[in-house]
């Protein structure tokens, strides 16, 4: 046995690997996964994917979506977001959904989603998805997410930008049929959630923060606009008297974040924020976008990402987030021009005078300000 | 039958500019209520048809690891020879055309799709999709008209080469995937002078095509032989059989798509300066369609609506069958012939033509090219096609 084990190690990767090529040329000019994905598309080595269990709804216009992911699915920290393919009409379309929960044990992930209005993939999946349906996955990304060490922490969210605290407070507190769960490793918090939502009905995962509340594990404040008006930043002082004690975390829109953030700078006070949605700010002239290695040329209008014109017009791009913060859909601009949509700030290439090979834009926040050269 | 503007009849020559103008309007917008409509169904029925084709290939390459008894050998044989044609015709030809770039999914994508064929799908998309599709039937353009090794059109000068072209244009069938990945490399062009032949652009592409047909013939001629143990040598005679009849079905398919009577060619000069309109009518008179049963159809990759394929290359295959009779009514409509006809008749049609044409026009004693040279009355049409 000493004598042989050496020799069968070695081999091993080498048989595996000609095993593998022999495959290979078996089914080429196909891959072998082209003909196993037929049978079982979750198996470890698949491209990642999920099926879709079950769909609960939770309020009119919202859902919680359970996926068995692939194989390969290498786990999540709370908070974190997921990128799902869907396909819609037949189209398929990528968004990123806050993880609404820790790791359960039956290894399934959930997300939760609220349908927007005209929201193409919300509104699908929450009217639309049945369970056994395929979805495609990348895996959990994301920096919002709840701090390990304990500690005195504020959460503002807004509408569904409660769903990633969700994610984290559940795992903290799991809810068991009787009761909620105290674990030793939750003490080390304290939590207060102040969560805005147009009107009480329509706030998603309020129940759960309401028992959390009456159990005494966090201090909820609930402000809907119909009843309380507009959340003024200014009254957090107010609402939380301990402001400054605390770190805070924040999820939500655009509008709300950008004036928190001027409420805690002028404070001194610490803030981590997640935007839920790219806001778009400035609309320019649009322009044509040529594409060097498809041929493609793509009109888009000064208001729409490039990343969307292009998929508009079948040109298979690479995408992340959709909201400007992965940097997943960065591509070399060439030549021509482009304008940040959150900002409005312009970026031009000039063939000859910029650097390498062309200047990095992020496709999913840049339009075009002119003729565009994108490689790609 | 032959350059449309030099026709005793000629065709359009009852059309205005604003007909034809018209016409493309029209067109445009049966393109459009099906780009609208395009959806989950579509795609579903896509996904079908490739999961079961690749179903059936597996199917039938396990049947024929047993291929030394003979019922496996048939079975195995024919399934496989379907699997090829579909995976050729009514998948490979319409993804890289682009017809289900919408779904976005980069598996069935122009892109990304390689076919199960010697020519690599890149050089076969420029080929076929931009000079084939754009130069539609236009004499010294479009090299489709006879793969530049046959004579299919009474303009074309006739040399002795030409006598023997019934036997090239079998041969070219028996062994189509090659005659596409030659025709694709511009093999006959390229290989003429030594200058062309040291292009390092044209080295580059050979080498492409040689690794493919190496790749393709490593599995069908050797892998799965082996794989096959002692029936090696009958699973090696029957993956040949079904290359075999797949490069049959498909020469016959295509071969009805543009030369069987009926058909129309067009001279270099008349497509300068064309409209969207003019471009639409080109691809009508241009293109012949065959008629049959739902499974002919699909077999043939819907390239039996080949009229409505070259109208709208890049929608969806599963759509031409039901905007036909759209189409055929336009037909009517403006007064053009929609050359259509079952498989065995366009068959003949397009081999008693490839036959006629390999004697010179006047050998039989009908000959065409001097008593249509200089007709007054095509005249004013010929304004209308090169305005």
């Amino acid at each position: 046995m000493s004598l042989t084990a050496p020799s069968t190690r070695a081999t091993r990767p080498s048989l595996r690997r000609r095993f593998l090529q022999l495959a290979e040329r078996a089914t080429s000019p196909l891959l072998p996964a082209d003909y196993l994905d037929l049978f079982d598309p979750l198996r470890p080595g698949a491209d990642l994917r999920g099926r879709i269990v079950a769909v609960h709804p939770e309020t009119a216009d919202a859902a919680t979506i359970v996926i068995r992911p692939g194989a390969d699915w290498a786990g999540h920290v709370p908070g974190q977001y997921v990128r799902i393919g869907v396909d819609v009409d037949g189209i398929r379309q990528w968004r990123a959904y806050s993880l609404t929960h820790g790791p359960r044990a039956d290894g399934n992930i959930s997300i939760t989603v609220k349908a927007v209005p005209d929201g193409l993939v919300s509104t699908h999946l929450v009217r639309e998805s049945q369970p056994g349906t395929l979805v495609h996955l990348e895996q959990a990304q994301g920096e919002f997410v709840l701090p390990t060490d304990g500690g005195k922490l504020l959460f503002v969210t807004a509408g569904s930008g409660v769903t990633p605290v969700i994610g984290m407070l559940r795992n903290l507190y799991p809810v068991a049929d009787d009761g909620v769960v105290r674990l030793a490793r939750s003490t080390a918090y304290d939590i207060v959630v102040v969560h805005v939502a147009p009107s009480e009905p329509h706030s998603i995962f309020i129940d759960n923060l309401r028992a959390l509340d009456e159990a005494g594990l966090i201090r909820l404040v609930a402000r809907y606009d119909d009843e309380h008006g507009v959340l003024d930043v200014a009254d957090l002082d107010t609402l939380v008297p301990d402001l400054h004690e605390r770190k805070t975390l924040a999820c939500g829109p655009g509008g709300l974040l950008d004036a928190l953030q001027r409420h805690h700078d002028e404070r001194g006070l610490d803030l981590l924020t997640e935007q839920f949605r790219v806001t778009t700010l400035v609309v320019g002239e649009g322009g044509t976008v040529d594409f060097t290695s498809s041929g493609t040329t793509v009109d888009a209008d000064g208001g729409t990402p490039i990343l969307d014109a292009a998929e508009a017009a079948g040109v298979l791009m690479p995408s992340g987030c959709r909201m400007g913060i992965c940097f997943g859909c960065v591509l070399p601009l060439r030549e021509g021009a482009v304008r940040d949509l959150r900002t409005g700030a312009v970026t031009t290439a000039t063939p000859g005078e910029t650097e390498g090979q062309g200047v990095p834009i992020q496709t999913c926040i840049s339009a075009a300000a002119g003729a565009c050269v994108i490689d790609h | 039958m032959t350059v449309l503007q030099k026709k005793a009849h000629n065709p359009i020559g009852h059309l205005t500019p604003e007909d034809i103008e018209q016409l493309g309007v029209e067109l445009d917008a049966i393109r459009q209520s099906v780009i609208d409509t395009r959806g989950a169904d579509d795609a579903a029925y896509i996904r079908k048809v490739i999961a079961t084709q690749r179903k059936l290939e597996l199917g039938s390459r396990a049947v024929l690891l047993v291929s030394m008894f003979p019922p496996a050998w048939l079975v195995g044989t024919a399934g496989l020879a379907v699997a090829k044609i579909i995976e050729n015709m009514e998948i490979g030809h319409n993804v890289m055309h682009g017809q289900w770039d919408w779904m976005r999914d980069p598996k069935i994508h122009s892109t990304t799709w390689e076919w199960d064929n010697a020519s690599p799908s890149e050089q076969w998309k420029h080929s076929h999709n931009e000079l084939h599709h754009t130069y539609t039937n236009v004499i010294g353009k479009d090299n489709d008209l006879g793969y530049g090794i046959m004579r299919v059109d009474e303009d074309q000068r006739w040399v002795p080469l030409y006598a023997a072209q019934p036997l090239w244009n079998f041969v070219n069938a028996c062994f189509f995937e090659y005659g596409i990945a030659a025709y694709d490399l511009e093999l006959g062009k390229n290989l003429a002078t030594k200058e062309r032949r040291q292009d390092p652009d044209f080295r580059a592409r050979a080498k492409v095509t040689l690794k493919k047909i190496r790749n393709q013939m490593t599995k069908d001629y050797v892998i799965h032989p082996l794989l096959s143990g002692p029936s090696f040598l009958n699973t090696l005679a029957a993956n040949a059989t079904a290359n075999l009849i797949r490069n049959l079905w498909t020469h016959s398919v295509i071969m009805c798509g543009h030369f069987p009577e009926g058909v129309e060619t067009f001279e270099r000069k008349s497509i300068v300066g064309e409209t969207r309109g003019e471009w639409y009518v080109r691809q009508m008179l241009g293109s012949a369609n065959i008629s049959g049963s739902k499974a002919m159809h699909f077999m043939s990759g819907n390239l039996s609506f080949q009229i409505e394929h070259h109208l709208f290359p890049d929608l969806p295959s599963n759509r031409y069958q039901q905007i036909a009779p759209q189409v055929q009514d336009l037909f009517r409509r403006y007064g053009l012939t929609y050359t259509t006809g079952s498989l065995p008749r366009q068959v003949a049609s397009a081999w008693k033509k490839v036959i006629r044409l390999s004697l010179p026009n006047d050998f039989l004693g009908r000959g065409r090219g001097a008593s249509v040279t200089d007709l007054p009355a095509s005249e004013p049409a010929r304004e209308h096609v090169a305005a």
